[in-house]
């Protein structure tokens, strides 16, 4: 079981307030993903979660009990670090079998638990091996091993993958995905990467500010963002932004167009631009548009190969009923 | 680019650093020599470098005349548990002062090491007194206590800055594993820092070895070191440079044995943290 609630949970550091008073609930099995910028909080709230924090006010509760003041090694959470944080003198199979060591168990049951999660990971090879002489993704793979040894209440992941470089952080996206498929144990992730959010999540919660600016499954939150700040941060590219005279259009302070839901044309549309730079993927192209009389460039995007290119005139027509709008203060209008 | 040496260049540095290397190992080297000496041949002038008579005798004077073992014991004793137990005592303050700092931490490393630059001669008095109460006066376990307390700034210090080089999160993962305190301590932390222990250890037990004033000072007869040893050949009556070289080769040398066999491990130690 892994249920976890977060009531009125805040974190200071002297006066200045990092956490101010939130509520969350996290559903055993669910995996969850902390999503914002840098700086928004999310690491904080999963050290408090994890108890590396001690929480300024509120209450933690761990499957119903009150863990608020409970020391991490009693809250039975396991956690992957963004620097691993493997212990370098002792070998993998000492890594992995270390929480069972703390744990007191016997010497044959924590070398079958930790052969079988060897197994499971693709490390069996590696067990007399030291931390220092494996891959960035073989640590890693370390890492979430020492995690699943414990059969912990939940998994609790700090920026695992962003120590790794970008191809293997996408069999990594998956390797957690398909364990937690397995496991259907609770998981909560933290990432400032809004891409491993939408891949991964069940549940979204976008923080700025140490605030929740929005929780939600990944398309909920792609299909109806509550502000400006989740719309613009979730989707890749991120959403464009327009005010002024043709928001006013619509009857509202800002609109937002996603880059997937303008359509470009050489020929005809609602608004005409000329291309800046465009950038052809094969499978897609983005073009950025300076709009006649538009002060940011516009992102559009357009499938397959399209033959525009920098300085051509260009047409766009936004998507019916996939104009974003929002009021002065920045939240959606229905 | 690598800065370019010109061979020329390579030569005068070489002999520079072998001239002020000579120059810093001399007097050890006179002493050493002047062991061999008569005390006729000792204080000759012209002084004598190479070609006299080679002789033992110094060496079986001092042996006949005090009990060289009793006073390397000593040493060893003193110097040995002064650090071990600066050591453990240390371990803890510097964890806590690298990895749960407060707004004092800083404060309190350098009020620690401001003890260090106290005339020692200005605490004689009232640590005198009481090691007389406490009886302790020329005990091993009084020195030990003295040498213990006099370095412990020191090795809070070194294992201070060893700490600060460990991650804080590998501690914070042995904590989620289900690491006590005392467990994150034993199994993770000391592991790891054990080349920066080694090293306080090693420049600790050099130092409290070679530690004079306080051995003399709470010293007479029984728990005196080597450093005790060399002084009672200085006396200020007769001729007797040769013993007291002798005296002086026989105490330094276990020293100078152990810090030429760790010399790499001391530099590094003494390096640590100032390189990366």
């Amino acid at each position: 079981m892994g249920r976890i609630v977060l009531e009125r949970v805040e974190k200071r550091f002297g006066d200045v307030t990092v956490i101010p008073p939130l509520d969350l609930e996290i559903e055993d099995g669910e995996f969850v993903v902390f999503v914002g910028p840098s700086g928004c909080g999310k690491s904080t709230l999963l050290r408090l979660i994890a108890g590396l924090e001690d929480a300024s006010g509120g209450a933690i509760r761990i499957d119903g009990e009150d863990a608020t003041a409970v020391p991490p090694a009693k809250r039975g959470l396991a956690m992957v670090f963004q620097s691993y944080a493997l212990y370098p003198h002792m070998t993998v199979r000492k890594n992995i079998g270390f929480p069972l060591r703390m744990a007191k168990l016997d010497k044959a049951e924590r070398e079958r638990r930790v052969e079988q999660a060897a197994a499971v990971l693709n490390l069996t090879e590696y067990l007399d091996r030291r931390p220092g002489q494996l891959s960035g993704g073989q640590r890693q793979r370390v890492a979430i091993g020492r995690a699943i040894v414990r059969e912990p209440a939940a998994f609790l992941f700090d920026e695992p993958l962003s120590n790794l470089d970008a191809a293997l952080r996408v069999g990594m996206r998956l390797e957690i995905s398909e364990l937690h498929e397995r496991l259907k144990t609770t998981m909560v992730y933290v990432t400032h990467d809004q891409v491993e959010a939408m891949t991964m999540a069940d549940k979204i919660v976008v923080l700025q500010a140490g605030r929740i600016e929005q929780v939600g499954s990944p398309l909920e939150l792609y299909r109806a963002p509550a502000n400006r700040f989740v719309a613009g941060f979730i989707g890749s590219p991120r959403m464009n932004f327009l005010e002024g005279a043709e928001a006013a259009k619509f009857d509202a302070h800002a609109i937002g167009l996603r880059p997937e839901h303008i359509a470009p044309s050489p020929s005809a549309g609602m608004w005409k631009g000329r291309v800046g730079v465009s950038e052809h993927l094969g499978s897609d192209t983005f073009f950025h548009v300076h709009m006649d009389g538009g002060a940011a460039p516009v992102t559009v995007r357009s499938g397959g190969e399209v033959d525009m290119h920098h300085g051509d005139t260009i047409y766009l027509t936004p998507e019916e009923g996939r104009i974003y709008r929002f009021d002065s203060q920045g939240l959606s209008i229905a | 680019m690598a800065r370019a040496v010109t061979n020329r260049r390579k030569t005068v540095n070489t002999a520079a650093a072998w001239a002020i290397g000579l120059l810093i190992f001399f007097p050890v080297l006179w002493t050493v020599l002047t062991s061999f000496k008569t005390e006729a041949e000792a204080i000759a002038d012209p002084p004598v470098f190479l070609f006299f008579n080679w002789t033992l005798e110094n060496y079986a004077v001092v042996q006949e005349r005090s009990d060289y073992m009793r006073y390397l014991w000593n040493s060893v004793i003193i110097a040995g548990c002064s650090t071990l137990v600066g050591v453990v005592v240390a371990i803890p303050a510097a964890w806590s002062m690298a990895f749960v700092p407060s707004r004092r931490t800083k404060d309190v490393l350098l009020w620690m090491l401001s003890t260090k630059m106290l005339p020692a001669v200005g605490v004689l008095y009232p640590i005198y007194l009481v090691f007389i109460e406490l009886g302790l006066l020329d005990t091993r376990t009084g020195l030990v206590i003295v040498m213990m307390l006099i370095n412990l700034p020191i090795i809070v210090w070194m294992l201070y800055t060893y700490f600060r080089e460990i991650p804080g999160e590998i501690l914070e993962a042995a904590r989620m594993d289900g690491a006590s305190l005392g467990n994150e301590i034993v199994y993770v932390l000391t592991p790891m820092a054990v080349p920066g222990i080694a090293s306080t250890v090693l420049l600790n037990f050099i130092l409290a070895w070679n530690e004079a004033f306080w051995t003399l000072n709470l010293t007479a007869a029984k728990a005196g070191p080597l450093t005790a040893f060399i002084a009672s050949y200085s006396s200020p009556e007769g001729l007797f440079y040769a013993k007291l070289s002798a005296a002086s080769t026989m105490a330094i040398a276990p020293i100078l044995i152990l810090g030429w066999f760790s010399q790499k491990q001391l530099v590094r130690g003494l390096t640590f943290g100032a390189v990366k």
